[in-house]
């Protein structure tokens, strides 16, 4: 993984120092609240319902013991006692004290972490594929991108006061787990006729109220180029995305009102001007230097069959269960990729124990993994295992809580923090997907549904990427009451598409029959071993919409 | 602009220019007119014998001012509200894409915390509050030794760093 040098070292510490005057000058009364919001917020400060909340960047999800174990430090020294990962790669604490935050930012500097940009009207932590480096349809590890885009929107003095936040993403596969397309920039590796590998790049894609698949803009950008590419799709952006309404203010929008044609024409005058400089080129041996921190480990020569495996199969239905659903092909022979479920049933999606994240640390040193990553479904993945250490790995998890054998299952849910944290939420969401979760807690039925993405956000931004779920529920409030719209047929893979709203929204305690019922249609009507998606995508939303409100005019 | 006093080069400086409303009469001394008083008048202003400044509301593009650009000796760009950035875009064009060599002066609602964002995207002069202290200035343009990436100022990179090792 990434390691900082002295300068990376200097920036973070001298950030940290930066910060802590910000605080002090808020405390002493010379910032505004108004004034020091935005401040605060380029360091992933939020203030919730009830406290501060402290949002720290896991650099494209990638994280070692030694930062697990910082983390788990952290969760006990200046919070409750857990953590929190996002739907950006991230983890967020929620009980942070504002006088302790600058403290907090230095602990975190010793391994080299920090907050930074990771909120804010401001390019935000880039997020990249988690199984990265380990996946087998890599064309190329994504992170070595994301390291230099991080670097060069690391205080970006041009671009630290946009109209609104900027998300980019960064996928290397030919399967896109990184949600390219719902971001404001979205970076997929490609290769060209030639052999070369270069990037297709997306903008204008996002969720929020509007909803939008980004557009390309860059049909092939060469490698040199990206950083120029990038920072002239920022210059458009920056010049004329719209500062008058903050729901129409991101990158989308404008996308959309020029139109995609327009706007590579804009993008490309300033592109070819800031290129002709040359001094944003990326020259080939920083891409190589860079390449090095994100080496694979020296994999073993082991063969693609492992006997302890095998026999765990053979002997444990649950491991079985687990290996079903929770590995992933790895590229080398006699490995596999081990997804950390979050998501135990009943359980708050994407929350870790501070006990957790030090077992994980320890997990990772004793079976000689030098790090975990964060997927940007609230899970965690192991992502070079020893097919031979799974049984063991899997009796250790099991211990800690964290075997939920349930990866990209109907109970592997997305969502918010919803109004159970969130002073933005008309909803909560939590609760809404600790009940789906235990609705369909039995296993075998949900083997038997197969692939399904449920994800929750509640409210109209969409934290919980409710536009892009198989099943998408979205909390909204009417006089004070909260009730939840169901979408069908959203996608955030390589064939992305945003769901479509069933019809009028369901109560709390209707919105789990509803969505059950669903599933039922599902089960009856699915062909061969087609997924609930593509069922829903063959069949339209009719014969599910009319199921989901069988009995409807009884309640109103 | 009466309660602020500006900075140059790091220093206290007296303002050698007078900004015009759109119907008070030419002194014959420097002055700074809006852009629209620009556009209108733009044929006796660029004739008149003395320094000449043009003042830019945030959503108006340096571009709008052509080749005329370079007769200028200070172009004012306003912050109307701090949140709103596009002046840090204005002022990397100018220094940049028109090779604008004068003074850029920031005027309205910032905070200490962008002056050094400012400084780098080629803004050179501050029309700061009455009670600030040049010592505050210092320190924000000290608070980060390194850069990552190139901008107007023309600091060295940290690539550039590295690899000069």
């Amino acid at each position: 993984m990434y390691r900082y040098d002295e300068f990376d070292a200097r920036f973070v510490a001298e950030r940290v120092e930066q910060f802590r005057y910000q605080v002090e000058r808020r405390l002493s009364g010379e910032l505004t609240e108004d004034e020091f919001k935005p401040l605060r917020l380029l360091n992933g400060l939020y203030l919730q319902l009830h406290a501060y909340m402290l949002r720290i960047a896991v650099p494209y999800g990638t994280l070692s013991p030694k930062q697990l174990r910082m983390l788990a430090h952290i969760a006990r020294k200046y919070d409750k006692g857990y953590g929190h990962f996002t739907t950006r790669q991230n983890i967020q604490f929620n009980w942070i004290k504002l006088v302790d935050v600058p403290d907090t930012l230095a602990d975190l500097a010793t391994v080299e972490m920090h907050a930074i940009q990771t909120s804010g009207n401001c390019i935000r932590n880039v997020t990249a594929d988690h199984f990265a480096g380990a996946a087998r349809d890599e064309i190329e590890d994504p992170r070595i991108l994301a390291e230099i885009v991080r670097q060069w929107s690391s205080l970006h003095p041009e671009f630290t006061y946009l109209p609104r936040k900027f998300k980019i993403a960064v996928s290397g596969s030919e399967h896109d787990r990184a949600a390219v397309k719902f971001h404001d920039v979205g970076i997929e590796i490609i290769r060209n006729d030639k052999g070369e590998t270069g990037y297709r790049v997306y903008a204008g894609g996002g969720m929020g109220r509007t909803p939008y698949i980004g557009h390309v803009v860059g049909d092939f950008v060469e490698k040199r180029d990206i950083l120029a590419f990038l920072e002239a799709v920022m210059r458009v952006y920056n010049q004329s995305g719209r500062r008058d309404n903050i729901y129409k203010a991101r990158i989308k929008i404008l996308v959309n009102a020029l139109g995609a044609e327009e706007m590579r024409r804009q993008v490309m005058r300033e592109f070819d001007e800031i290129k002709a400089a040359g001094t944003l080129a990326v020259p080939s041996a920083e891409l190589d230097n860079i390449a090095r921190y994100f080496a694979p480990p020296a994999f073993e020569a082991l063969g693609d069959n492992a006997p302890e495996y095998d026999a765990a199969r053979a002997s444990s239905a649950a491991f079985r269960a687990w290996s079903d659903t929770n590995l992933t092909p790895h590229r080398a022979p006699g490995y596999a990729i081990a997804t950390i479920s979050l998501k135990p049933i009943g359980g708050v999606p994407g929350d870790a124990t501070h006990e957790q994240l030090d077992a994980l640390a320890d997990l990772l040193d004793e079976f000689g993994m030098g790090e975990l990553r964060v997927s940007h479904e609230q899970n965690l993945v192991l992502p070079h295992v020893r097919k031979k250490d799974l049984p063991a790995i899997f009796a250790k998890l099991e211990a800690l809580g964290l075997a939920t054998p349930n990866a990209g299952l109907v109970t592997d849910i997305i969502a918010c923090p919803g109004l159970d944290y969130c002073d933005l939420a008309n909803a909560r969401s939590i609760p809404i997907a600790q009940r789906i979760s235990e609705r369909f807690q039995d296993l075998a039925r949900q083997h038997d549904i197969g692939e399904l993405k449920i994800k929750i956000s509640g409210c109209i931004n969409a934290c919980g990427h409710h536009h892009a779920g198989h099943i998408g529920v979205l909390g909204v409030d009417k006089k004070g009451v909260e009730y939840y719209q169901l979408q069908l047929g959203g996608s955030g893979a390589e064939d992305a598409s945003i769901g479509e709203i069933l019809g009028p929204a369901f109560g709390e305690h209707e919105i789990v029959d509803a969505v059950e019922r669903v599933v039922d249609v599902y089960l009856e009507q699915r062909s061969g071993s087609e997924r609930f998606l593509d069922t829903v995508r063959r069949l339209g939303i009719e014969p599910f919409k009319e199921r989901a409100y069988a009995g409807w005019a009884f309640h109103i | 602009m009466t309660g602020t006093k500006l900075i140059k080069a790091g220093r206290f400086v007296e303002d050698a220019f007078v900004t015009l409303g759109d119907d008070d009469p030419q002194p014959a001394n420097g002055t700074i007119v809006s852009l629209a008083r620009f556009e209108k008048e733009r044929d006796a202003l660029v004739s008149r014998n003395a320094p000449l400044g043009v003042r830019l509301k945030s959503d108006e593009s340096p571009e709008r001012l052509g080749d005329d650009v370079n007769r200028l000796s200070v172009i004012v760009l306003e912050f109307p509200k701090f949140r709103d950035g596009r002046a840090f875009s204005w002022a990397r064009m100018l220094r940049t894409r028109l090779g604008f060599k004068g003074e850029i002066r920031a005027t309205g609602h910032f905070l200490y915390d962008q002056l050094a964002f400012m400084a780098r995207v080629g803004i050179d002069a501050f029309e700061v509050p009455e009670g600030f202290a040049i010592a505050e200035f210092d320190r924000a343009m000290g608070e980060i030794t390194n850069v990552y990436q190139p901008s107007a100022d023309g600091r060295p990179t940290i690539r550039q760093l590295r690899a000069d090792g």
